[in-house]
């Protein structure tokens, strides 16, 4: 199952802005440091690397770490160059894989 | 006794306190006259204190937060709470149980049919005989009308449907029944919530009526009001409902905490929300 995801990239923008990209992902991002009801480890399962392309191009990229939060928030600027669509992916543990996209329209 | 005794005293401070939510009629008590109330009541028996904030006071905890926690609420493409709602939004339309129905199947488009209505729960139910919580609302519908099993406390489903439908009454002022029916247990919620409790022997009024506005180890007390659940609470890192949040005062008392569907802690929610009436609704909330 995909875990959901809020994403919010302007639809338009003028060439040359700066625009503000806001993402959320919904992940437990389990520390591997908690201990069980049963006294055993928890393994940990978290985001490793959140990568943001525009038009395949690589204009963003995060590591993380396990002291990030549940539920991971990015927020990040880039300069609006070109119409086409903003890629966000997100790779973790135990093959966690997720792609989204967001088109934008740059006049 | 020595507990409350710290209590008391570590309520009372000098008037130049730097409180951000001065109210006239607290926190004027200098230490010298501290003493000699706490002397009084060393004399006598333990009165009860609680005053219940006026009204006007009343105000959503919202008020209470820091900005970036308020800015993290307020746009809906950074309150976590609403990752849930889409989870709700799902199930909503997903058939389920024997008669392979959908909450929508029944209810049409939640948009227009529950609007308002988790403003008015915890509301009576007939076939009870006692006020239910929406969360309880929810599942009897899943095992009365769907003929499916019900969802277990704090679980990704009900939590999701939960904050669904409370979206939709967003913005629109709590409006719980107050009448015949329901106002025994206002009064018993009212009871619970004066009551001491735990081994710090205290009740919720204490904090929650009493010493609003202050500070509990650097964080503001709030005035506990339910007009956000359930809520993405920071340090959970997750979706809440009002009754886990009950349940963590109690822990917090260290009293033992009502079990969850029981009673007490629907009357308490009735309580509460009823103290809160006319408040906004903000659910999903985001709180610290």
């Amino acid at each position: 199952m995909t875990a959901r995801t809020l994403i919010n990239v302007p639809a338009k923008a003028k060439r040359g802005e700066i625009i503000e990209i806001k993402t959320l992902i919904a992940h437990p991002m389990e520390t591997g440091f908690r201990v069980g009801l049963n006294g055993a480890l928890i393994a940990r399962d978290i985001i490793t690397t959140f990568v943001c392309r525009h038009n395949g191009e690589e204009i963003f990229r995060a590591d993380f770490s396990p002291a990030i939060a549940a539920n991971p928030f990015l927020t990040f600027f880039t300069v609006a160059t070109a119409t086409g669509t903003i890629e966000l992916e997100w790779t973790g543990d135990n093959g966690f894989s997720q792609t989204e996209s967001a088109p934008i329209t740059v006049e | 006794m020595i507990g409350y005794l710290l209590a008391y005293l570590s309520a009372c401070r000098p008037c130049e306190s730097r409180d951000p939510y001065p109210v006239p009629s607290r926190g004027t008590a200098t230490y010298g006259s501290c003493v000699v109330i706490v002397s009084a009541i060393l004399l006598t028996t333990l009165p009860a204190f609680a005053t219940e904030i006026p009204p006007a006071e009343r105000r959503s905890d919202y008020d209470l937060m820091s900005a970036q926690t308020r800015a993290m609420q307020d746009d809906d493409t950074a309150n976590p709470g609403m990752l849930s709602v889409l989870d709700g939004e799902a199930l909503w339309n997903h058939r389920d149980g024997a008669t392979n129905t959908s909450c929508a199947d029944c209810h049409n488009d939640a948009r227009a049919s529950m609007k308002g209505v988790a403003a008015r729960y915890p509301a009576y139910s007939t076939v009870l005989g006692r006020p239910i919580d929406l969360e309880a609302r929810i599942n009897l519908c899943r095992t009365d009308q769907q003929k499916a099993t019900a969802f277990t406390f704090e679980s990704k489903e009900l939590l999701g449907l939960t904050a669904y439908l409370a979206l939709q009454s967003r913005g629109m002022p709590i409006d719980v029944a107050s009448d015949a029916r329901t106002q025994p247990f206002i009064t018993a919620g009212r009871a619970l919530f004066n009551r001491r409790m735990g081994q710090i022997n205290m009740s919720c009024a204490q904090c929650h009526d009493d010493n609003w506005g202050r500070k509990l180890a650097g964080a503001p007390v709030p005035q506990g009001h339910p007009n956000g659940y359930p809520l993405y609470r920071l340090e959970w890192q997750s979706l809440g409902s009002l009754q886990r949040r009950l349940r963590n005062c109690m822990s917090g008392m260290r009293a033992e905490p009502f079990a969850y569907g029981a009673p007490e802690n629907v009357d308490l929610e009735l309580y509460l929300m009823s103290r809160a009436q006319g408040l906004k609704m903000e659910a999903p909330a985001v709180r610290p």
